[in-house]
């Protein structure tokens, strides 16, 4: 449980949000051109078609950069701290904002490997993807 | 249509950065540089026929209007340009091409900021306080956000130290960069700013060990090389290049420009060595017919020392990756081989909103004008200013000759 700002939802994003909840990482796969857009969109940013299916992806990514906040960057995190913020690249492809859980913030670097688990929001019932190390770990950016 | 010639700065204003204003409004503030520049231009109100803003927090909409009615102004052109630190070099473009497509004649670009005490709210993409963020589960599911809200904010993505210290790791991930390469930029632009009297870190002499020592705000980002939010304003005239002739300053001529916008997360940003401030660089030197070789002044965007560090690989004043030997091999002060900020940049200069990235544009004016002062450095014929704006999303570059 962690106290963080809550993300605002709509009807396009909702099955991002659905699968969370289920412990999943889902993305939209364009169906025509097989694109995985992120964040979620109305029409494929590749193809500009409009049939955007979603489907849980693996989970696994890497880390393409990250920084240990010491300072709140919002008061929602001030009991967070040191925090990791990252932006991991997902082995399909899209990069994503993200917290590096279950580690020393020390050990994160660029290129680790990592893979999504779940934070649940406090004081709701949404759950965030967040990654953590994966056990066999080593560098492969 | 090039732009080159067609139109040049030929007056300006500056309010020095103050740490916090007390009662006075944006459009106040804004009002009052606005005739501040007009007089330095020798420009009255009724020949300005072009007016160009920025959103003003409190004014959901009309903003060129309300600034318009307010100054006393019936602009022929009129224009809000939102391109967040990019913002006072996009308006310069935009006025020059305005003027070169016969829309007007003389256009005033404004920016600037007060500043309360009590911290206005710190996610980006929100206008004011957002009680819906706060409240679980009653988010109108149709209403517009930026999905940064949704996506990014809730990681603490959240403000922009975050976005450039990624951004600082990922460089120095790929090229390699030391603390000290960082801090040298801080160091020499504070040493130009001992030399400006407006600049509001005037008074305090900087060190490599003092940067070194201050604390690390988001790893690797230290306090002493983040920029200082401030109040202040800033504008400029700009007009034909038929009636330069009739202002009171030496024009600028605005010489060529381009601009970039590739993202609006950072985490969707293109890779290092494809970013907008290459895209943007380029085309500004390639429109104006320069290199970056032929600069004589260097006024770059230096939100964070990570930011100097990348526009100057990116658009080409060395090679990729090298920017950090790069400031340490050259001296960036006003009199040193390679003058880089000469006002002191917005790390000791202040960073007063959009009279923040705008103040990179009057340095590069008054340094072409001859007007630097203590700090002006000789015989600058070609200047060059970059405008960056969010997490390296929007970029505009500016070149200004002192010859049409």
């Amino acid at each position: 449980m962690s106290t963080r700002p809550v993300p605002p939802t709509s009807e396009l994003t909702q099955p991002y949000w659905d699968a969370a909840r289920r412990g999943q990482l889902a993305l939209q796969r364009c169906e025509p051109c097989g694109h995985r857009p992120f964040p979620p969109r109305a029409t494929c940013p590749s193809c500009g078609s409009s049939s955007l299916p979603w489907s849980p992806v693996s989970g696994r990514a890497t880390v393409y950069s990250y920084t240990i906040a010491y300072r709140p960057p919002h008061p929602a995190f001030a009991a967070q701290l040191p925090l990791v913020v990252a932006i991991v690249e997902l082995e399909e492809g899209p990069r994503m904002f993200t917290n590096i859980v279950g580690c020393d913030p020390a050990d994160v670097e660029v290129g680790m490997a990592v893979v999504a688990t779940s934070e649940p929001i406090d004081g709701t019932d949404m759950v965030l993807p967040v990654f953590t190390p994966t056990k066999e770990n080593g560098s492969s950016d | 249509m090039s732009l080159r010639g067609v139109a040049a700065v030929v007056g300006l204003a500056e309010r020095a950065p103050q740490r916090y204003t007390e009662g006075e409004t944006n459009l106040e503030l804004l009002s009052g540089i606005a005739v501040d520049a007009m007089a330095d231009a020798g420009i009255a109100r009724d020949e300005v026929d072009g007016l160009l803003v920025h959103p003003i927090g409190g004014l959901p909409g009309f903003v060129p209007a309300t600034v318009a009615e307010f100054i006393g102004l019936r602009p022929r052109f009129a224009e809000l340009v939102d391109l967040g630190g990019a913002t006072g070099a996009g308006m310069v473009w935009r006025a020059a091409a305005a003027i070169g497509a016969g829309m007007c004649t003389t256009c005033l670009c404004l920016t600037g900021t007060r500043r309360r005490r009590r911290r206005p709210s710190s996610v980006p993409g929100d206008s004011g306080p957002d009680p819906a963020a706060r409240r679980p589960r009653s988010n109108p599911p149709t209403r517009d956000r930026s999905p940064h809200a949704e996506f990014d904010a809730p990681y603490g993505m959240v403000g922009a130290n975050v976005g450039y210290a990624l951004l600082a790791n990922r460089y120095a991930y790929e090229y390699g960069l030391t603390d000290a390469q960082r801090a040298k930029v801080a160091v020499d632009q504070r040493r130009n700013a001992n030399a400006n009297p407006a600049a509001f870190f005037h008074d305090q002499p900087l060190t490599i060990d003092d940067v070194l020592g201050s604390d690390v705000i988001c790893e690797p980002l230290r306090m002493l090389e983040i920029v200082m939010p401030t109040a202040g304003a800033a504008a400029l005239v700009i007009t034909a290049a038929d009636r330069v002739a009739d202002a009171a300053q030496r024009p600028a001529w605005l010489l060529g420009a381009g601009e970039s916008v590739t993202h609006s997360s950072f985490a969707q940003a293109p890779d290092l060595g494809e970013t907008g401030v290459g895209i943007a660089a380029r085309a500004a030197f390639s429109s104006a017919g320069v290199d970056p070789a032929d600069i004589g002044l260097a006024s770059l965007y230096d939100c964070y020392t990570i930011m100097v560090l990348l526009t100057l690989e990116e658009a080409g004043f060395c090679k990729p990756g090298e920017a950090g030997a790069f400031v340490e091999s050259h001296d960036l002060t006003f009199s040193g081989d390679f003058p880089l900020n000469t006002h002191g940049g917005q790390l000791s200069f202040g960073q007063s909103g959009m009279a923040g990235g705008m103040s990179h544009v009057t340095e590069a004016v008054r340094q072409i004008q001859g007007r630097g002062g203590e700090r002006q450095v000789g015989g600058v014929e070609i200047a060059y200013a970059h405008g960056n704006g969010g997490i390296i999303a929007e970029q505009v570059g500016l070149v200004f000759g002192a010859d049409r």
